[in-house]
């Protein structure tokens, strides 16, 4: 078996005496589609602010290991925008667009840690910076192009449809080139038809090679997508395995407390 | 509108304004006479003047959103002038070419006095623009913007004491001093959102310009430094009106320099950043926008351009002391950024020759100066909160089909 591109171990993170996330153990390959499902609360949105910088964990390691005999980077203690540069790029739950500026600008900031034009190259429009730009801008809107938004390029973010807005923030994610793409319940109040959009697109993603790790409530999302499955409850991994695997488990069936799991 | 329940609301609104002007308006103490008159009418002119002030208030507000309503109804955007001669290139050619001469021939046609003026609006524009980096675009509440308008004007000021250096030597120095200073300043504050950065910014304004009045044997303290050289002009002595006429052209340079730049920032990799810090910190970093570095960059490049303006200030009034640096400077500063529009050039041009201007017009009602100002600024945040001009949505041009 390969290394994995994430591989996390005894990741702990204390709010004052809750400890929302306990010795948790996961990992993702390359190319793999990794789901992280659980109750409300169990701690999910959580371990990805861990992952990605935003909070602190009191515990555990965050191991990075891009493909191609690369290095490994512990992202333990580095800051969110470090994080991004390495190769984890996420949406959000609670959707995070930057609502004032166009549907393309928004894909544009996520071309920022890849490019480097600054105060002088903006100022002297030189032919790097101007060349950079055309590439930005057309790297966009090819991204807009694949989550299907090409024609709302123009249009401000938060004139977007829900469903709109949430493959919008996929499209900003990926445009950051990550190695390892963090999707927050990105069906979350989604319609049927829109969801089903989505999973074509995650689809669609995945089989260009793009490691995906998903939480996701939407069951019948999930065991259609995932190659494997983690479940936690309560901050702790209670599961691990294949779709079917989990399906079967009693401890999952015991935490979704009668829930439909096959849905 | 006029359903019982508004006009009670308007009736009580009335009484609280009757209340609260009670002390000014009706008490009145003759200390001559030793009596307290008690001027009872005033006090039913106010009820009635604010009854029916709120009752138009109202009405203009309900036609405002009415006719907003109709517009989006329409599914028209609302274009206002500015915006659609700025996209039509014709228009906007001529536009600029009868401005540029007006301006070029400006002070031949109007007094030195008035040319003067121009100077003082000219350099708030200048001021508002670098203060729209930090503020319209990055979102950076500051209210201390005047402390690096001060080391600019103290840099020359000092520099051309002690050492005899010249404007045109100095004004670079000037710039760079003050962006350092934005640079030392933001790294400690920057840490800071919203209203306390607004409180820190505040007082870090307040302790260089209490370091100026304080530290003599520096500043010279509140006597300030008098008899500071005019810009050179290779060499040759300028009449007083002469140089008047040189730094307007001067400040007309700069401001053209300065929009230019600051357009070009506005709309490169790096202006992105700031208006996307703006809109949500968070989400930032999680796109890979290094929060600290970027917002230091826009504080920084803000206190440059007050720096530069520092110098011109005291170069053209070749006398300057701690007063001319308060907070209300400040306060000015911030008013064109907002009147004109958050992040808007164009609103913050109009924003300064506005609130420059008019005062200066209205000295003739010199007492209600400061009442019309105010009036003023309440008017915008009622009826035009986004500003006199709102932000330009960008489009951007491209092969669509590759
Ligand atoms: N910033 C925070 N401060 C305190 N407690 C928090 C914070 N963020 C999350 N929690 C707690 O951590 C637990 C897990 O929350 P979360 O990760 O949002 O769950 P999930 O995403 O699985 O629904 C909850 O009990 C929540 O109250
Ligand atoms: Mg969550």
């Amino acid at each position: 078996m390969t290394t994995p591109i994430l591989k996390v171990t005894g990741l702990t993170m204390d709010f004052g005496g809750i400890r929302a996330l306990n010795r948790l153990d996961l990992d993702v390959c390359a190319g793999e589609i990794v789901a992280l499902i659980g109750p409300n609360g169990a701690g999910k949105t959580t371990f990805f602010n861990c992952v990605t910088g935003i909070y602190q964990p009191t515990g555990g390691d965050m191991i990075l290991t891009p493909p191609g005999g690369h290095k490994s980077i512990n992202l333990k203690g580095l800051k969110p925008n470090t994080v991004t540069e390495k190769g984890l790029a996420r949406t959000f739950q609670n959707i995070r667009l930057f609502s004032k500026m166009t549907v393309l600008e928004n894909v544009m900031i996520g071309r920022h840690c890849r490019t480097h034009a600054f105060i002088f190259g903006a100022i002297f429009r030189t032919k790097a910076t101007r060349k950079e730009e055309k590439e930005i801008i057309e790297m966009s809107y090819s991204l807009l192009k694949e989550v299907g938004l090409a024609h709302l390029a123009d249009e401000f973010a938060e004139n977007l449809a829900y469903g709109a807005q949430r493959r919008l923030e996929i499209a900003r994610a990926l445009a950051t080139e990550p190695l390892l793409l963090l999707l927050d319940e990105p069906a979350a109040g989604m319609n049927p038809q829109e969801t089903l959009q989505l999973k074509e697109l995650i689809k669609k993603i995945a089989s260009a090679g793009q490691a995906i790790l998903l939480i996701e409530h939407d069951m019948k999302l999930v065991m259609s997508l995932s190659d494997r499955i983690f479940v936690m409850d309560y901050g702790k991994k209670i599961a691990e395995g294949v779709p079917a695997e989990i399906r079967a488990n009693p401890e999952v069936i015991k935490a979704y407390l009668g829930e439909d799991i096959d849905a | 509108m006029f359903s019982y329940k508004e006009i009670k609301k308007t009736a009580l609104i009335s009484l609280w304004f009757v209340f609260l002007t009670f002390p000014i308006m009706v008490i009145k103490v003759d200390p001559i006479e030793r009596i307290v008159r008690w001027r009872w009418d005033n006090a039913i002119y106010v009820g009635v003047g604010i009854f029916f002030t709120r009752f138009l208030i109202e009405y203009l507000k309900d036609r405002n959103n009415k006719r907003q309503a109709a517009k989006r109804s329409a599914n028209k955007e609302s274009q206002p002038i500015i915006h659609s001669i700025i996209a039509n290139p014709k228009q906007r050619n001529i536009v600029i070419v009868v401005l540029l001469s007006t301006a070029f021939i400006f002070p031949f046609i109007f007094s030195t006095y008035q040319t003067n003026i121009m100077i003082t609006a000219l350099m708030y524009v200048v001021l508002g623009l670098g203060l729209n980096i930090v503020v319209g675009m990055a979102g950076l509440l500051d209210l201390g913007f005047v402390a690096f308008y001060a080391v600019g004007a103290y840099s020359y000021a000092l520099l051309n004491y002690h050492f005899g250096l010249g404007f045109w030597a100095v004004l670079p120095i000037g710039g760079c001093l003050a962006g350092l200073a934005g640079l030392i300043l933001g790294f400690p504050v920057l840490r800071l959102r919203g209203d306390y950065l607004a409180i820190v910014t505040l007082g870090f304004g307040e302790i260089i310009r209490l370091v100026l009045e304080n530290w003599n044997d520096f500043s010279m303290g509140p006597s300030g430094i008098s008899n500071i050289d005019r810009p050179g002009f290779f060499g040759i002595e300028l009449s007083l009106n002469g140089s008047i006429m040189y730094l307007y052209y001067i400040m007309i340079v700069l401001m053209i320099i300065t929009i230019f730049i600051v357009n070009r920032l506005q709309d490169s990799r790096l202006g992105r950043a700031w208006i996307a810090l703006r809109e949500d910190e968070i989400a930032c970093q999680a796109m890979g926008i290094d929060k600290r570095k970027t917002k230091l960059v826009a504080f920084s490049l803000g206190a440059f351009w007050a720096g530069i303006v520092g110098v011109i200030f005291a170069a053209k009034t070749t006398f300057i002391n701690p007063a001319s640096f308060t907070f209300l400077e400040s306060a000015i500063i911030l008013s064109i950024v907002v009147l004109g529009g958050m992040g808007s050039i164009i609103g913050v041009i109009m924003g300064a020759f506005i609130l420059i201007l008019l005062p200066e017009y209205l000295r003739a009602f010199s007492e209600y100066r400061m009442l019309v100002f105010g009036g003023i600024l309440v008017a915008m945040m009622v009826f035009r909160p986004q500003g006199l001009i709102s932000n330009i949505r960008r489009t951007y041009t491209f092969n669509k089909d590759q």
